[in-house]
């Protein structure tokens, strides 16, 4: 095929330019209605504020001098942070573990296991909240039940002490089929060509995967990463709907997103709210930011 | 040839040929390293046995029975068949909502990811980056801090209560946009685009009859990715709807739950199991058919380093 | 800097509020002050022929028979009965809807505790002008008086919940337990169930803010007090002390089931005699029956126990009145209903239904007294109930931000049933809480 000389010049690279917004500009339209928009009211709320005597006033920024001084957000984010620190390297790390076993081909069916252990992903969070929750029951769960079978005492996975570790457990049941999926599709595109040569080279399997796999892998690794940065930042719906099973430990401020949620619509401080929420989100970019550039650094 | 900027092609490797096969590497299967999968596998179906073993029991059933083992009376068909028709039979009307939701939701973002992304690949532009890095920063925005805002929003412009406040929010998919963009830099060569307009083929005729079945294995993979999500939505229908006729099941089954929490309400925990199962086979049916696509999909998203 | 003004405007709303009552007390039915003319029967009742559509948000069961027959006698009336929430999600929707100012409905449940909320941020209706007045001595004093508040009527009682001890006999028999009649006795009973069967309790408790404030109301506790736009939370008073003690014991001496009430374990520790008794309100029958029906003929009604020997005090736990909510419609038409369902033939239809009055007549009815409860073993339950309600102790008042209040309940309170942390240094903490809020939002707490 010849290489046809085409048509160049500003004028077609204009059009092109227009066309290329063209394409974008559905998607960034109900972008700016279901984002942007929001964010902006967002930000224009959080600087009044409106109480149930004396009405609505501008205040400026006292809300985010609020923020910043409350003990109740700090825990909460302490407390995402935690989790982020234990669970999501846990759950990689598993779906690493899982991608290479099935990746390695001396799996018997492996087929099977990558798609019953990629099927939690599609169920919705309430229902698997609500599944957990009936087995955590220490006294006619699942939990009781092998209490009384097996004569143990077995901790309460809903008191203040390992609730964050059960909702931990949720959220790594609930995605680990799915970072596994995208770890083992990485791998799937290593060329042979560098398995032949480790081969040759007479390379064990932990060579391989130390020098092979896991490079290739770098970047989903700081993708998934990422994601699961922001997810656990976001928590919310784990907490929430376990909190009628549990209500002292899972206090109302037990996450950023649970404390801005109760601020709203418990004590309808939609102001206060947003600020908060707000604050969170610049925290979560900047970390998710932080990461993508040291894995990215990592590369070389 | 016109260059057109796109992100660093992975390490040289089309996503449309496979690269191994089993053959080459004589695999030794390992009966420990199966076990020990195995282990992950039992942790993953644990719950979903346990729901489909409760779903049998009737109400006072759930209450003297072990977990994990079947209780005297099966009663999953009358379960099945009191959860459709409880209340009127509002479950199946919570199943109509959120397959429209679900079609029209997920459809429309697919379509959007789709159209985004090819432009974004395929087109040089100004602010392109910005763009891009507009879109994904978003995803770091906390529900949360959008829920009230777009419900005052929304009200205001009379939509809460009504399907679109469900829809509009889900048709923006930053994840789908993403990987669209990678997987149309991937599967569409430029000199196909380049021979079509030389052949006087308008951009989105282009786009429409030669670039789209390329994209096939990303449009499926943003399609289910985008079906699991607003399948799965919760938070948002909960904050908008105020009226359980167009309730998604999500919303629907912790309403049950909930009920029990009333005076004088009526605890039906049997259909909540028995509706949490309902509720997730159409999805778990969907990605056991669609396996080979999805697969692909994100395998092409997975490269882009 | 910007506080100044806040608070002489605090100050003047106060005042306002303050004079406002004033003025409309004085009124004795006919036009007045506050910007309304008044409602006559005669104009409900050419409302309700005339006809319309209705939107009620209610999640009480019992209203789906009484919307029926309502349809029916008035068949140019279409009312459109909508479950959106239970309580506390019910009236974040409301909030919500007021706040956006589209979709608020034209009746509303709203429970006693939350009455006051709404009212004095002008979000509910004064019922006076449609001549609620005339309706008090048709409730018994308890919700009258939750809904007769800020110098106007804000809702009309739907039900009520004079306190009871449900117990179940059947345990108590097992372990030769006498049926407590004061809560020293309580304890004791708690002590002897748990020694004899350590998988027993006599009840479970894991922190209920409703639970709490009830017994702390039947103990003479009146830790709320409210002053138009003044507010004093004062947990350290008598009744709350005599409260604090007992309960510090059972706490401590691990005798309360760690369960959450109305899960599904609740239900279950209901039916299997693991949870042995139940303080809670009139209205908890219909619970017993369709949630725990196993259970039937094992539970018996008994009167609450007593904080002091020989004393006959009680107090409300729950119930509802319906609203109007200022932004609603057809407010004629709403007032009709709302007379229709807690004044009017409603009220025979939800007590039919298993709902518990909050009507003197119905509380004092022969028919109502002499009703034979086969889940209580054929016992004449409403005989405990109608003299309970007869006893609630008077003056009690709820926060102006209860809502709110009862929300962090457990984040503060709630640790002394999971860590060392004593019942009153929690309750002490909801104070501070429930004050910073109070103030937060404008008013002047103490």
């Amino acid at each position: 095929m010849a290489v046809a000389r085409v048509a160049t010049g500003r004028g077609v690279a204009r059009r092109r330019s227009l066309v290329g917004w063209g394409f974008i500009g559905p998607f960034l339209a109900v972008f700016a209605l279901v984002f942007l928009a929001p964010i902006g009211y967002a930000i224009y709320l959080s600087l009044f504020r409106n109480r149930l005597i004396g009405g609505n006033s501008f205040v400026g920024l006292d809300n985010y001098a609020q923020a910043l001084q409350d003990s109740e957000f700090w825990s909460a984010l302490g407390r995402v942070a935690l989790f982020l620190a234990v669970q999501v390297p846990i759950m990689l790390f598993l779906a690493l573990l899982v991608a290479l076993a099935i990746d390695s081909g001396r799996l018997y069916g492996k087929s099977f296991f990558r798609v019953t252990i990629f099927l939690p992903y599609a169920v919705p969070a309430v229902v698997a909240t609500l599944m957990w929750g009936f087995m955590y029951g220490t006294r006619f769960g699942l939990i009781g039940n092998i209490n009384e079978s097996l004569g143990v005492t077995l901790p309460d996975p809903l008191s203040p002490d390992l609730v964050l570790a059960s909702i931990g457990n949720i959220v790594t049941w609930e995605f680990v089929g799915y970072n596994m999926l995208i770890f083992y599709s990485a791998l799937r595109v290593v060329p042979a060509s560098l398995y032949e040569a480790a081969e040759i080279d007479g390379a064990g399997q932990i060579r391989i995967i130390r020098a092979i796999k896991l490079p290739a892998i770098r970047g989903a690794l700081v993708i998934a990463t990422i994601f699961s940065v922001i997810g656990s930042f976001q928590l919310f719906n784990e907490p929430a709907i376990l909190q009628d099973l549990a209500p002292n430990a899972i206090t109302t401020y037990f996450t950023p997103n649970l404390y801005a949620y109760s601020l709203s619509f418990s004590g309808q401080q939609y102001n206060y709210s947003a600020a908060v929420a707000i604050v969170m989100a610049v925290i979560t970019m900047v970390i998710a930011y932080v990461v993508q550039l040291r894995g990215m650094r990592r590369e070389y | 040839m016109a260059t057109s900027v796109r992100p660093p092609p992975a390490r040289s490797r089309s996503v449309l040929t496979p690269v191994r096969g089993k053959a080459r590497r004589g695999p030794r299967r390992s009966l420990t390293l199966t076990v020990l999968t195995a282990i992950m596998l039992v942790y993953s179906l644990i719950p979903l046995v346990w729901l489909l073993i409760n779903a049998t029991k009737t109400q006072a059933g759930l209450f003297d029975s072990f977990g994990l083992w079947f209780h005297g009376d099966f009663a999953l068909f009358s379960n099945i068949a009191d959860t459709l028709t409880y209340d009127d039979g509002i479950f199946l009307r919570w199943l109509g909502n959120t397959l429209l939701y679900v079609l029209v939701g997920a459809g429309g973002a697919t379509f959007l990811a789709v159209l985004g992304g090819y432009g974004l690949a395929k087109f040089d532009f100004a602010g392109k980056r910005v763009v891009f890095a507009v879109v994904i920063g978003a995803v770091a925005v906390p529900g949360t801090a959008l829920a009230v805002p777009t419900f005052l929003m929304f009200s205001r412009m009379g939509l809460t209560n009504t399907p679109w406040s469900v829809i509009i929010p889900s048709l923006v998919t930053p994840f789908g946009l993403y990987l669209m963009w990678t997987f149309a830099a991937e599967a569409i060569p430029d000199e196909l685009i380049e021979a079509a307009r030389v052949d006087g083929a308008s951009e989105f005729g282009t786009f429409f009859r030669i670039c789209l079945p390329l994209l096939g294995p990303g449009i499926v993979t943003v399609l289910l990715f985008s079906m699991v999500a607003t399948w799965n939505n919760y938070f948002l229908p909960l904050i908008m709807l105020k009226n359980p006729d167009w309730y998604p099941l999500t919303v629907g089954l912790n309403s049950w739950n909930k009920q029990a929490e009333s005076a004088g309400g009526e605890p039906v925990f049997n259909l909540v199991i028995t509706g949490s199962l309902l509720t997730i086979l159409p999805l778990l049916a969907a990605f056991l058919l669609l396996q080979r696509y999805w697969q692909s999909g994100l395998a092409a998203g997975s490269v882009k380093q | 800097m910007r506080r100044k003004p806040l608070r002489i405007a605090a100050l003047a709303t106060a005042a306002l509020i303050a004079l406002a009552a004033c003025g409309s007390s004085d009124d004795e039915g006919a036009g007045s002050g506050d910007g309304g003319t008044t409602v006559s029967d005669a104009d409900v009742q050419a409302a309700l022929e005339k006809g319309g559509n209705l939107t009620v948000w209610a999640w009480e069961p019992t209203l789906k028979e009484v919307v029926a027959k309502f349809q029916a006698k008035y068949p140019n009336v279409k009312v459109n009965l909508v479950n959106a929430g239970t309580g506390n999600d019910q009236y974040t929707a409301l909030q919500n809807a007021i706040a956006a100012g589209k979709g608020v409905p034209d009746v509303a449940q709203i429970e006693y505790y939350a009455l006051p909320q709404f009212a004095l941020a002008k979000s509910v209706d004064d019922l006076k002008k449609y001549g609620a007045e005339s309706l008090n001595s048709t409730f018994t004093p308890g919700p009258w008086a939750s809904v007769n508040t800020a110098g106007g009527v804000f809702g009309i009682p739907m039900d009520s919940g004079p306190m009871a001890l449900f117990y179940n006999k059947e345990v108590f028999d097992k372990h030769s337990i006498q049926v407590p009649t004061t809560w020293a006795e309580y304890l004791e009973a708690a002590r002897k169930l748990h020694k004899a069967d350590p998988k027993a309790y006599i009840t479970s408790d894991m922190g209920d803010a409703g639970f709490t404030t009830s017994l702390i109301w039947q103990a003479g506790g009146k830790p709320f007090k409210v002053d138009g736009t003044n507010v004093t939370i004062d947990f350290s008073d008598a009744g709350a002390k005599q409260f604090v003690t007992t309960w510090q014991q059972l706490i401590s001496e691990k005798l309360l089931a760690p369960i959450a009430g109305w899960s599904d374990q609740w239900y279950q520790g209901l039916g299997d005699g693991t949870i042995a008794t139940l303080a809670t309100g009139a209205w908890m029958p219909a619970n017993f029956v369709t949630g725990v029906p196993g259970a039937s003929g094992k539970w018996r009604v008994a009167p609450m126990p007593q904080w002091q020997a020989g004393a006959n005090a009680s107090a409300e736990n729950g119930g509802s009145s319906l609203a109007m909510p200022v932004k609603g419609g057809n407010k004629e038409l709403a007032y009709g209903f709302i007379k229709y369902a807690d004044a009017g033939e409603g009220v025979q239809i939800r007590l039919d239904g298993g709902a518990f009055p909050a009507t003197t007549a119905d509380l004092t009815s022969e028919k109502f007294l002499s009703t034979e409860f086969p889940y209580f073993g054929g016992q004449k339950a409403n005989e405990i109930f109608a003299d309970s309600a007869q006893k609630v102790v008077s003056g009690w008042s709820y926060l102006p931000f209860q809502v709110y209040a009862n929300s962090i309940f457990n984040d503060t309170v709630g640790k002394a049933y999971v860590s060392s942390t004593t019942l009153q240094d929690g309750l002490n903490s909801w104070q501070q809480a429930s004050a910073k809020y109070g103030t937060d939002q404008g008013f002047s707490v103490k």
